[in-house]
């Protein structure tokens, strides 16, 4: 059964993520952070922060196709379009972005993505839904909001423009 | 312990011969040919290859997509250039690779070809790349590995060269985007080439506007025009308004006697100088699929000026085998042994 009364929408939840950054950039945490998203949702909720935030340095774009667990039994991707990080990353803060976080292996073939263009001094984790279901020791620095989902539901986010976001079941997508 | 392979049955007869290159759910297994991609399939490689492009640009031109994958080089016909993108292509995705140079090895000793491949396979290989000097040689491979095992022709005899007309599809789309207004003329040894052939599948494949050869009477394949593309024995008229000039390498080695009067004297009817590139449209790309003779096909200043992209086709290589080698190896997901 579809249910979409528990999902904060993707306004509120972008407000939230920019909030708690804005609050920790404060502190002094982040020293002056690239922005990368995910292709495709995290680019968008990344694009989103990027213009909020109001950083100067260009918006990274991951396509981490070439870096995912599953190639053996998934196979690659249709479409696969060039990762896209113009500025060093050595030593830099970088604030990776994604839209849902669920098992947690796109994150991890991300960051082993971005060691492969330089070593960051520290890589923190923005999320707009973080949902149960983890298969792998990560855990969001932000979210929009925080879920615990069934077994069969999953999180659709469309875009970009607008962004919407939806929970399904499994059984029915 | 033995190893076992159940291999599929082949038709005596195929009743289309490209289609051994995909498996049963359509997804493309080797690559031998151009012909029977379409449009969809070359359009996906050449997509797949930006991706892989970009990797080649970063301090790490590694990605971890083939780890464990066993690539092996079956090089039957000597090769530097292609055989050295194939295996920077098998290493940036992280396979093994095996270098057999077969002038010298089994194969001489009496061994058949299908013994050493029996025996290759036995080691656990996934792909082979195959250039050998008899056309067909890759589709015979290919119709008698194992089923987990992917074929990609790195040239056979006068017939194909896939990856390398790929290749100089993804630098001609990445210089000027579409085909569809184009005119392209390959220049040269058109009878012995196999580039020449793949070029002409893939740039129509493409819809490319204008396909023309040209080239001596002596050096022209006959019904060559059923290939779809306009010939030319004259080199202005040939290249007037023409947007991409590829020049061939003289194949010297596959040469019968009495073909050309003299290097020379091809030099100063079809070599490209600067003269006769001021023929073409200003902006016109110089493309050579390597490695050139220079003062005979090419001049100098026209191979390293401005118009020149030969080097960049090399780069470009590695990318698009790169594609190739993953997309092959994502028909095989999962069946390894």
């Amino acid at each position: 059964m579809t249910q979409t009364d528990r999902l904060l929408p993707v306004n509120e939840a972008i407000d939230r993520l920019e909030a708690q950054i804005r609050s920790d950039r404060q502190d002094g945490a982040l020293v002056d952070p690239l922005i990368v998203g995910i292709h495709t949702g995290g680019v968008w909720v990344a694009d989103a922060l990027h213009r909020a935030l109001g950083c100067s340095e260009p918006l990274g774009r991951l396509n981490i196709t070439f870096y995912r667990d599953d190639f053996n039994t998934l196979g690659l991707h249709p479409q696969v379009s060039p990762s896209d990080l113009s500025v060093d990353v050595d030593g830099r803060d970088i604030i990776l972005v994604d839209d849902v976080l669920f098992t947690g292996r796109t994150v991890r073939a991300a960051m082993n993505e971005l060691f492969d263009y330089g070593r960051p001094r520290r890589i923190a984790l923005a999320v707009l839904y973080q949902r149960d279901g983890r298969e792998l020791p990560i855990c969001a620095d932000w979210a929009g909001q925080e879920l615990n989902l069934g077994p069969d539901e999953q999180i659709h986010v469309d875009g970009p423009d607008p962004m919407t976001a939806r929970l399904v079941s499994s059984k029915e997508s | 312990m033995a190893v076992k392979f159940v291999r599929p049955k082949i038709p005596k007869f195929a009743p289309d011969p490209w289609a051994i290159q995909f498996d049963e759910q359509g997804h493309l297994r080797h690559l031998l040919t151009i012909e029977g991609l379409g449009p969809q399939w070359i359009t996906r490689i050449l997509d797949t290859a930006e991706g892989f492009v970009s990797v080649t640009d970063r301090e790490i031109k590694k990605v971890p997509l083939l780890r464990g994958r066993t690539v092996v080089n079956l090089f039957f016909e000597s090769s530097t250039r292609t055989r050295t993108t194939f295996e920077l292509a098998a290493k940036r995705l992280s396979a093994d690779v095996l270098n057999l140079n077969l002038a010298t090895s089994a194969t001489k000793k009496g061994e058949s070809l299908l013994d050493t491949l029996r025996n290759i396979e036995a080691m656990q290989a996934d792909m082979f790349v195959v250039r050998h000097e008899q056309s067909g040689a890759a589709h015979f491979i290919a119709r008698h590995v194992a089923p987990h095992v992917s074929v990609l022709n790195a040239g056979d005899g006068w017939h194909s060269h896939p990856t390398q007309a790929l290749l100089d599809a993804f630098t001609i789309r990445r210089h000027k985007g579409d085909f569809t207004p184009l005119r392209v003329a390959i220049v040269g040894d058109i009878r012995h080439s196999r580039v020449a052939r793949s070029q002409m599948h893939v740039l129509n494949s493409l819809n490319v506007g204008e396909l023309r050869v040209i080239a001596p009477r002596t050096l022209i394949p006959t019904d060559v025009e059923k290939l779809g593309v306009r010939v030319f024995h004259d080199m202005r008229e040939g290249l007037k308004d023409v947007d991409v000039i590829i020049m061939l390498r003289l194949q010297r080695e596959r040469m019968e006697a009495g073909l050309l009067p003299s290097e020379e004297e091809f030099y100063r009817l079809y070599g490209l100088t600067e003269e006769k590139l001021a023929w073409a449209k200003p902006d016109a790309m110089v493309m050579h699929p390597g490695p050139a003779n220079r003062g005979v096909e090419i001049e100098s200043s026209v191979a390293d000026g401005p118009q020149s992209v030969i080097l960049e086709q090399v780069s470009n290589g590695i990318g698009v085998r790169m594609a190739v080698m993953s997309l092959c190896m994502s028909a095989n997901r999962g069946e390894t042994t």
